[in-house]
């Protein structure tokens, strides 16, 4: 391997994990715009042009901002905590392939971090780090309001991640497969007896879809399922107690997590980078499959987006109700008709 | 095999990397004015009326309990899901059974109210 | 230049900081002591020793400081995890002194500080005070300003209601109806601050009839704002009426019946919800209500859903209320034959009216005077909130929210 490759290989996964949080700053802009353009008003139009510097001057005032430590907290886990979240955030993206394989200059380079055989069971226990975040957050913070925020995050997010892994497990099912590239693989094309349709694995498993969907809003703390920090009923749950670039890393691993739930939703279930009838070639074809990947992304971000500014916010034990009985059976019921399909498809 | 895991190991380097910079850029960046009153515990502006760190809600505890359980069946069900093409009916007759003792489990918790609050 | 900007800021050195650390550990350390005998008296008297799965109570403390209790309401909570075993509100936080001010003013005076009890309903709160001291007065009202009167009164209750019904909505996570909402509050504040110049504190009543005439077109302006008003209320009932987690957030959470409300002496929406119809515009008319065609709407669950929807319909009963006194006006008198110099008989009276939030009266004891000797307030806020320890036992941490959202309080009323 020569010191090119090993560039390529290190950049390749570095490059992306750089861009993430670079793109929260266009994201919170766009959130702000179509919130405003939601409610009938016009939103954030006063720094730069559109306002779009608005999120830059945010930053800059967060991090000008004193770090408060409040005297009654456990030092070293209040500064672990936001810390976690950052990390667990920026590393999931890691094994999501955001193109297609590509040769340059002779050399060939799969547009995805690290192609690893586990890829799918990676971004879930990366994700499940997320919750100690919130947990450790709300127990140093040595405040009530934070306690419960994240006392009710943690059995949140447990909760969802098994109706998620399961439906996830359907999606596993049909490709054979952990590995990312292999699940967009075999999505491409189109549906043998339907050759309009493209065969993403939406059209066959929609119920382990909206599960996975809904679980994902759960498990990124969006709307309808904001409740650890419910700033109505908990000020504002498990970063009460945060300030300045603390608080900020909450926020930056909210919108990464926003992103990286997209990326996966498109992924697991959309084709990733496919498109029926598109075989990419040379940098073109890479860049114009990047262009694929990421509009499906922008498309189920702005569903997010969408969503938090539309309904209200669940009770918690509605929430748990919710992932218990009604997900869970549904992603089982899911991952029994994905079976009975293989078994269908293999028979023929 | 192990050699495609190397881009994640840097990618893990780089992200404690940057968690850490943002914090450090922070506390050199702001001020450092500190105040008793900013210093204390936040108690929607009243002085403190209990401690914190309690015990809570047994509820939470059993969700914990059942989390764990089915987690272990999640961790069952993903190599059956690798497999599953390659050997067809079989597996999924012993899927059913496995479910089928999972789901008496889970009927058992839903009936003894471990979900409702 | 620290040691400066310390200074200015009174900011403590690290010593004190960790001094200060010490106290709070102390503080804690006496606490749980103070628990611990607490439960050793506790399981002396039951005889059993404490053990591992122990409820452990938590106290909390909602508000002052806190983005839902809808000003400076404090309510202490015992929590055993979400669940709320006792609610204790706690009133007081903006008490002004209201009602011992009117005694050291003139008649006339009192009515500015009316404006700052349910301060986003002023329109009622000065329409109560105007009509009992002209109650005491025995003063005609005229037929115009009497009209007018009403038509202030219907647009602050639809202000207030909009303003309920945004800070409801955030209450339970619904941000948008928040922004529908005071699109439309701010158009009916321009139809105050063009009627009397003022948006909130209006003062836009005087004892005996109306301080100015309308001016030109405003007629006309309101009254393509509420043929307009109607479609709007659809529109906010899209986001709310029959979506599922609205309905799972109010349908069934703070069940009070019709009975309980009227021991409790529950007034407005409430007890409407609760199955009553009780509605003062209609039980005891005042101004010109009795010749008015529209209809008090009324529920029977006695739960926040059902408030919810009776204090919708009201909206749109304000609605057809103000068109009929809009095309009822007709040029005339605005102030009645009110001495220049107010000395009432000595004599007490009561009058109230519907503000929106329930049954607003003002008890005023002459003593012959050109001051009121006592002004006794009966703010509906005040009253509705004594049931929320009611309403809110057994429910969750996040109906609480929900529960102090359904009965409307205003806390400059609260406290007065």
């Amino acid at each position: 391997m020569t010191l090119v490759d090993g560039a390529i290989v290190v950049l390749r996964v570095v490059v992306p994990a750089l861009i993430l949080p670079a793109l929260v700053i266009p994201l919170v802009w766009v959130e702000r715009r179509v919130a405003a353009f939601i409610q009938d008003r016009p939103g954030p139009n006063r720094v730069g042009p559109f306002g779009l510097l608005q999120s830059p001057a945010d930053i800059i005032k967060l991090f000008t901002k004193e770090d408060v430590v409040p005297a009654a907290t456990d030092k070293f886990l209040f500064l672990l905590a936001p810390s976690l979240a950052v990390f667990a955030a920026l590393s999931t993206f890691a094994v999501v392939p955001y193109g297609p394989t590509i040769r340059v200059a002779g050399k060939v380079i799969p547009m995805v971090g690290a192609d690893v055989s586990v890829g799918l069971l990676y971004v879930f226990a990366i994700t499940s780090l997320s919750v100690y975040a919130i947990v450790l957050a709300g127990w140093s913070s040595n405040d009530k309001f934070s306690l419960l925020g994240g006392i009710r995050s943690s059995a949140q997010i447990i909760s969802y991640e098994l109706a998620m892994t399961t439906a996830a497990a359907g999606v596993v099912l049909a490709a054979g497969s952990f590995r990312l590239t292999d699940i967009v693989a075999m999505q491409e094309g189109t549906f043998r007896l339907l050759p309009v349709v493209p065969r993403w694995n939406f059209f066959p498993q929609v119920i382990g879809f909206i599960v996975f969907f809904v679980s994902a809003f759960a498990e990124t703390n969006r709307l309808p399922f904001d409740l650890p920090e419910a700033e109505a009923e908990l000020v504002a749950g498990y970063h009460t107690e945060y300030s300045a670039m603390r608080f900020g890393s909450y926020f930056l691993a909210e919108y990464i997590n926003v992103i990286v739930a997209s990326a996966m939703t498109a992924t697991l279930y959309f084709g990733g980078w496919s498109l029926p009838g598109f075989h990419p070639e040379g940098w073109l074809g890479g860049l114009l499959g990047l262009l694929i990947f990421a509009a499906k992304t922008a498309f189920f971000v702005l569903v997010f987006i969408w969503v938090r500014w539309t309904l209200p916010r669940f009770r918690y034990d509605q929430l748990m109700r919710l992932g218990w009985k009604t997900l869970l059976p549904l992603s089982l019921a899911n991952l029994l008709w994905v079976a009975l399909l293989a078994i269908w498809r293999t028979s023929r | 095999m192990p050699e495609t895991f190397f881009p994640i190991l840097v990618l893990l380097g780089v992200a404690a990397i940057m968690a850490a910079t943002i914090l450090f850029l922070n506390a050199v960046l702001g001020p450092k004015l500190r105040t008793r009153k900013k210093l204390e515990t936040y108690e929607s502006g009243v002085p403190l009326l209990d401690a914190s760190r309690k015990r809570v809600s047994i509820q939470f505890f059993v969700i914990a309990m059942v989390f764990i359980l089915f987690d272990v069946e999640i961790a069952f069900v993903y190599p059956w899901a690798l497999v599953f093409k390659a050997a067809g009916w079989p597996l999924l007759l012993e899927m059913f059974v496995f479910l089928a003792i999972l789901i008496v489990g889970y009927a058992y918790i839903w009936k003894k109210g471990a979900f409702d609050w | 230049m620290e040691a400066a900007l310390r200074a200015a800021a009174g900011t403590m050195s690290d010593d004190k900081i960790s001094q200060a650390e010490k106290d709070e550990a102390a503080y804690f350390a006496e606490r749980a002591k103070a628990a611990a005998a607490r439960a050793a008296e506790a399981s002396a008297v039951t005889g059993t020793p404490p053990t591992l799965f122990d409820v452990q109570e938590m106290e909390l403390n909602f508000g002052p400081q806190h983005p839902s209790t809808h000003g400076v309401l404090r309510i202490v909570l015992k929590v055993d995890g979400e669940k709320i075993l006792e609610a204790k509100p706690d009133v007081g936080y903006l008490h002004r002194g209201t009602e011992k001010l009117f005694e050291t003013e003139t008649y006339p005076m009192g009515v500015p500080h009316t404006d700052r009890m349910d301060y986003v309903a002023a329109a009622t709160n000065n329409h109560a005070y105007c009509l009992t001291i002209e109650k005491l007065l025995a003063v005609e009202v005229p037929r115009r300003a009497q009209l007018i009167r009403v038509i202030l009164d219907e647009l602050q209750r639809l202000s207030s209601h909009l303003v309920w019904l945004g800070t409801s909505g955030i209450d339970l996570g619904a941000v948008t109806p928040f922004w529908y909402a005071f699109r439309e509050r701010e158009q009916i504040l321009d139809f105050f601050e063009e009627y009397c110049g003022a948006r909130l504190t209006l003062n836009c009543m005087r004892i005996g009839g109306l301080p100015f005439d309308l001016t030109p077109g405003w007629t006309e302006r309101v009254a393509e704002f509420v043929d307009d008003l109607p479609a709007r209320i659809d529109e906010y009932e899209q986001l709310l009426t029959d979506n599922r987690i609205w309905k799972k957030r109010t349908v069934g959470i703070g069940v009070i019946s019709g009975e309980e409300c009227i021991e409790w002496g529950l007034t407005g929406p409430v007890i409407r919800a609760s199955g009553v119809e009780w509605d003062l515009r209609r039980a005891q008319p005042y101004e010109c209500y009795e010749e008015l065609d529209f209809v008090v709407p009324t529920r029977q669950n006695g739960d926040t859903y059902d408030r919810y929807i009776v204090r919708v319909q009201e909206m749109r009963q304000s609605v057809r209320i103000v068109r009929q006194c809009l095309e009822r006006l007709e040029p005339g008198e605005i102030r009645g034959k009110v001495p220049r110099v107010i000395k009432p008989v000595a004599e007490e009276v009561y009058a109230s009216v519907e503000s929106p939030k329930g049954e607003l009266g003002f008890y005023c004891v002459s003593n012959g005077s050109n001051k009121p000797y006592r002004m006794h307030v009966r703010p509906p806020s005040f009253i509705n909130l004594q049931a929320l320890p009611r309403l809110a036992k057994g429910h969750l941490v996040s109906d609480l929210v929900a529960l102090i959202g359904t009965i409307d309080i205003v806390l400059g009323e609260v406290d007065r």
